[in-house]
């Protein structure tokens, strides 16, 4: 038994084409590090674009959300890349990778932080706007942190939903740890073997950023780490 | 010199009347009590004051500023008129310290050092020189509501509105918020304050305006407290033990 198991199950092909998935696991770093600030800040836009007075910005923060929320990102990933194309820009894959990442990731990070900004009870905007602050800086000085602690998790989730979303990329042939995995595969014809230690690296890669946003929270929440108490 | 002037203010909520014509004027170094009953009227009344409610007729004039004018800039209005809330409306991931300084140094844009100054004596004012580095939730209700008003009055205002500021605090409290108002007004701020504690209002107050279903119905010195001359403040006081 043990036998067969030892010949089924055999990494040494993988593991030494270790240097390929370094160079995929800093890629896949990489976009999911640029995209979850670049989708923050449009998420964190459209939010406050959709609870706006105004019709417009809130209709075209809404239209937006909703046409990236209702459709598959993989289908969104080749309308920007052939969108791209065809409108005669010459973008790397890469690239083209990072525009479709944070224009997906900005959606949902939107409706999370719109989530956050209704749970700011209204006597809180009442005393900002008593005490002269702008409605600018009513959004940043109090409504900011308090909306994102309470969020705090759900927007964690969904960036490490990011960071493993950024594997279809490897359909517009960016080089990131699935691409290596596919290419390895081929080379190897271990595909089981392969996909297992790329299983393992998401994982620890998406523990990482849990751990990451852990310490990123003690860092911006010094209420919480002070007092330990839910806002 | 009237710093506070309504004149026939109206207001409907939808269908419903809430302010049928109120008329009154607070004098610079004032204290007015605004009483009355649950949906009289006097919370709506203040609210308009700090333009937290627009108004659909009538005039209201604070500190120089035509408060009905829809192209008023509201920011120099607020920073002569402070209000203090029911439920505090403390920033709660800020310290007290932060609360405080965070309107002079983003709206008045003073040094952090300046703005600490002013947090350290509005604090020392309101008796919670201690309670600088605090958060909000680790006071009482009765040192949350007068990290409160330090926090408004960090801002130097000209006027002091109160809604209702000692209804969530129990007897005791209440009393030691009501010890710092007391010593504001002695100081000479004008304040118009919605109370419902009728002592306190006899005490402290220059003026009194008994409202009654949306309209002034009895106003004038604190002795209208004790000799009321219509039925309905009458009956308003016989209420209070």
């Amino acid at each position: 038994m043990a036998r067969v198991l030892e010949m089924k199950l055999d990494f040494t092909a993988i593991l030494a084409r270790w240097q390929m998935l370094l160079d995929g696991m800093a890629l896949t770093i990489q976009l999911a590090v640029i995209t979850i600030l670049t989708g923050f800040l449009i998420g964190t836009a459209c939010a406050i674009a959709r609870r706006s007075k105004f019709r417009l910005p809130a209709t075209i923060a809404a239209v937006y959300v909703e046409l990236i929320r209702n459709t598959p990102f993989l289908v969104q990933i080749f309308v920007v890349y052939f969108g791209l194309s065809s409108l005669g820009f010459k973008f790397t894959a890469v690239t083209v990778a990072i525009i479709a990442l944070t224009i997906n990731v900005g959606a949902y990070t939107a409706e999370i932080m719109r989530a956050g900004f209704d749970s700011i009870h209204r006597g809180q905007w009442e005393a900002a706007e008593c005490l002269g602050l702008t409605r600018v800086q009513a959004y940043w000085h109090v409504a900011l942190l308090p909306a994102m602690e309470r969020i705090y998790p759900s927007l964690t989730s969904q960036f490490i939903l990011l960071m493993l979303a950024s594997s279809i990329t490897s359909q517009i042939s960016v080089e990131e740890l699935t691409a290596a995995a596919n290419f390895i595969q081929s080379e190897t014809y271990r595909p089981l073997e392969t996909y297992i230690v790329i299983a393992i690296i998401y994982l620890a890669l998406s523990l990482a950023l849990r751990l990451a946003f852990w310490l990123l929270g003690m860092l911006i929440f010094p209420r919480r780490r002070r007092l330990g108490t839910n806002l | 010199m009237p710093v506070v002037v309504l004149k026939d203010v109206k207001k409907s909520f939808g269908s419903l009347q809430v302010l049928r014509g109120v008329s009154f004027s607070v004098d610079k170094g004032d204290v007015v009590a605004l009483i009355g009953a649950s949906g009289s009227g006097k919370s709506t009344a203040l609210r308009c004051i700090d333009r937290l409610e627009t108004i659909d007729s009538g005039t209201i004039d604070v500190c120089g500023y035509s408060v009905s004018d829809p192209n008023l800039d509201l920011r120099r209005l607020r920073l002569d008129v402070g209000i203090v809330f029911q439920s505090y409306n403390l920033f709660p991931h800020l310290t007290v310290e932060e609360n405080i300084t965070l309107a002079p140094r983003s709206v008045k844009r003073m040094q952090k050092a300046e703005a600490s100054e002013i947090a350290r004596e509005v604090l020392a004012q309101v008796g919670l020189s201690d309670k600088a580095d605090n958060y909000p939730e680790q006071l009482s209700g009765g040192q949350q509501q007068r990290a409160a008003i330090a926090r408004s009055l960090a801002m130097q205002p000209k006027v002091m509105l109160f809604d209702e500021v000692t209804s969530a605090l129990d007897p005791k409290l209440t009393g030691e918020v009501l010890k710092v108002i007391e010593t504001l007004a002695a100081s000479g701020m004008t304040m118009i304050m919605v109370t419902h504690e009728m002592a306190f209002a006899r005490r402290v107050a220059d003026q009194v305006v008994y409202m009654h279903q949306g309209r002034v119905h009895e106003a004038g010195a604190a002795s209208i407290l004790t000799h009321p001359t219509t039925a309905e403040l009458s009956e308003f006081i016989s209420n209070d033990l």
